[in-house]
């Protein structure tokens, strides 16, 4: 027997190593870690030790080159150009995330959708983070990034940049995180084809690709389409640069369902930096309800033509400045119809500079009686149809109901 | 205790002997240089160092022993940092690692030919071995794209020239 395990000692502890392995390797795939417990049982932990370990000295690198990169810029080269510039960019990244909102809930308040019911996101805080890390092999599609749970930094939380989103949160470590990629196999996001409003699911491949799937075969979809995020999987929120179509497929696990390549908005490949969205306000739209975030809705009903007062009560706003402008200003379409509530379809929040969302003074929506409008320039629409009610929401402008 | 780790070529003459610091801190720099250079070049997420530095001290060690621990450890903690369950990488590289040094007793590994084609060979081994176990164990499902695995193994493999051609100086002959 001695003699057996001396000969065949090396095969012996090749079986031994890859049989704790594979045990190990079962373990994990039967009992995927808890979130609501990280740090239990020793996976987890040796996963944290080889973070902790290298992250600092990644930190080390990138805040090196960043000194003698900020030293160079601020003090040598352009101080203030480049301080200026530096500025300039952040607040173009900015707009360029509130213009990518604002468009979608145009296009939604011009379709009329009605979401009441419906909870809806906007994005309340976020949080800058700086890159420092990834799984470097093309099975894995993870990124490192230098906050963690002492800066609020919590599992699913959602990673985007101003071109569009990025992945989610999937470890949190006392300074750094995991981020999951989009093109991660692993990784899943709600999304919906700008145009078509077709909804599908977002998946990653083991190639590092993005598909979407799970939408019919019989669906008609065009390349180059915009892909945004649908706000269903509660991470994400609504309207959200995914990518474009570069190819529509069939599926082939589900031959009745399509496979849609996208290119992502964002270029995974390059991430320097990113935002973390740390808070999503939230607001259940009501009747009546006018408190929170500004929506989109509401600055483009501002930005509208008014409905005009009753004409039965000429005399309500007669002494008061500016009444007859406001009686002249041209209406989308005629008020045969009350208002009973605000139009809910807004999706995403207008945050103010500090990320914090905007918390606006508008007057609640009023009950709206009157004439079909007479103005020339008000043309043809929907919501001028008998039947239909006045989905105006509500703004500044909005008149008193008649008394 | 002399504070170096002695391994002894089964060829006549040959007696390797690496420093503790060569030890650990090679597989460690590979390991850090894995996943941060691919943060800001993409492309260099087709070498895979520690499988290098895996396959250079097998066949240097010729231990197979040696060379499968060697494997275990540095593709588990590479398991760490990836969002796949540990053990993938932790597997292959075990086998990669015994394989690596029961071929180091055997075949000559010391020229750039012979080292090109060997790791050529280990990395598409690898990556199946790797395959395998992620469709069988852990339920991937989507296939390898074969085409772009063997350009990362000629990477791999040029690479590997002049990767074994340094990591020779630290080599100890007695």
């Amino acid at each position: 027997m001695e003699s057996f395990f001396s000969r065949y000692k090396n095969p012996l502890l090749l079986m031994a190593v890859l049989f704790i392995q594979v045990i190990m390797l079962a373990s994990q795939v039967k009992r995927p870690d808890d979130p609501k417990n990280p740090g239990a049982g020793g996976t987890r932990l040796i996963r944290v030790w080889a973070v902790n370990i290298v992250t600092p000295i990644e930190r080390t690198f990138i805040g090196t080159g960043h000194f003698f990169r900020n030293t160079w810029r601020n003090y040598v080269d352009l101080h203030d150009v480049r301080e200026q510039n530096r500025k300039l960019q952040a607040e173009l990244d900015r707009l360029r995330m509130e213009q990518a909102k604002l468009k979608e809930d145009a296009e939604q308040a011009h379709r009329l959708q009605h979401l009441l019911g419906f909870k809806e996101q906007f994005i309340g805080t976020t949080l800058a983070a700086q890159v420092i890390g990834s799984s470097g092999s093309e099975q894995s599609r993870v990124i490192y990034i230098d906050k963690g749970r002492h800066d609020g930094l919590k599992v699913d939380m959602a990673v985007i940049t101003p071109d569009g989103i990025v992945g989610k949160v999937k470890e949190v470590y006392a300074r750094s995180s995991q981020v999951l990629v989009i093109n991660d196999r692993d990784s899943g996001a709600g999304v919906i084809l700008e145009k078509s409003r077709l909804q599908g699911d977002l998946h990653g491949t083991s190639q590092g690709e993005t598909v979407v799937k799970n939408v019919m075969s019989d669906e008609k979809v065009d390349i180059g389409e915009k892909v945004i995020t649908s706000g269903g999987d509660r991470i994400y929120p609504k309207g959200l640069p995914v990518g474009n179509v570069t190819a529509v497929n069939s599926d082939p696990e589900k031959p009745l369902f399509l496979s849609i390549a996208v290119k992502p908005a964002t270029n995974l490949g390059r991430l320097e930096e990113v935002l973390v969205i740390t808070k999503m306000a939230e607001e259940l739209p009501s009747a009546g309800q006018s408190s929170g975030p500004i929506r989109a809705a509401d600055i483009l009903a501002q930005r509208l033509p008014t409905v005009p007062k009753s004409p039965d009560k000429p005399q309500e706003n007669a002494g008061t400045p500016g009444a007859s402008a406001r009686a002249n200003k041209p209406t989308l379409g005629g008020a045969a119809n009350q208002v009973k509530k605000p139009v809910a379809g807004a999706s995403s929040g207008v945050t103010a500079n500090d990320g914090k969302p905007v918390v606006p003074k508008a007057p609640k929506p009023k009950k709206i009686t009157g004439q079909p409008d007479q103005h020339p320039q008000a043309g043809p629409s929907d919501s001028t149809k008998p039947g239909k009610p006045e989905t105006r929401p509500p703004s500044s402008t909005t008149e008193k109901p008649p008394e | 205790m002399s504070g170096a780790v002695t391994y002894t070529s089964r060829e006549e003459i040959d007696v390797h002997r690496f420093s503790w610091g060569i030890s650990i801190g090679v597989p460690l720099l590979a390991i850090f240089f894995q996943v941060f250079l691919p943060v800001r070049l993409g492309f260099l997420a087709v070498f895979d160092l520690p499988l290098l530095v895996t396959i250079f001290f097998g066949v240097a060690r010729r231990k197979p022993m040696s060379g499968l621990l060697t494997g275990a450890l540095i593709g588990t903690v590479q398991d760490a940092f990836s969002s796949q369950p540990i053990g993938l990488n932790g597997i292959a590289k075990t086998m990669i690692g015994y394989m690596a040094s029961s071929l180091g007793v055997r075949l000559d590994v010391d020229n750039p030919g012979s080292r090109f084609l060997m790791t050529f060979g280990f990395y598409l081994l690898h990556r199946f071995i790797y395959t395998v176990i992620d469709i069988g164990l852990v339920g991937g499902s989507e296939p390898q794209n074969w085409g772009h695995l063997a350009l990362c193994a000629v990477c791999n493999g040029l690479l590997a020239i002049p990767l074994f051609a340094l990591l020779d100086r630290f080599k100890l002959r007695t």
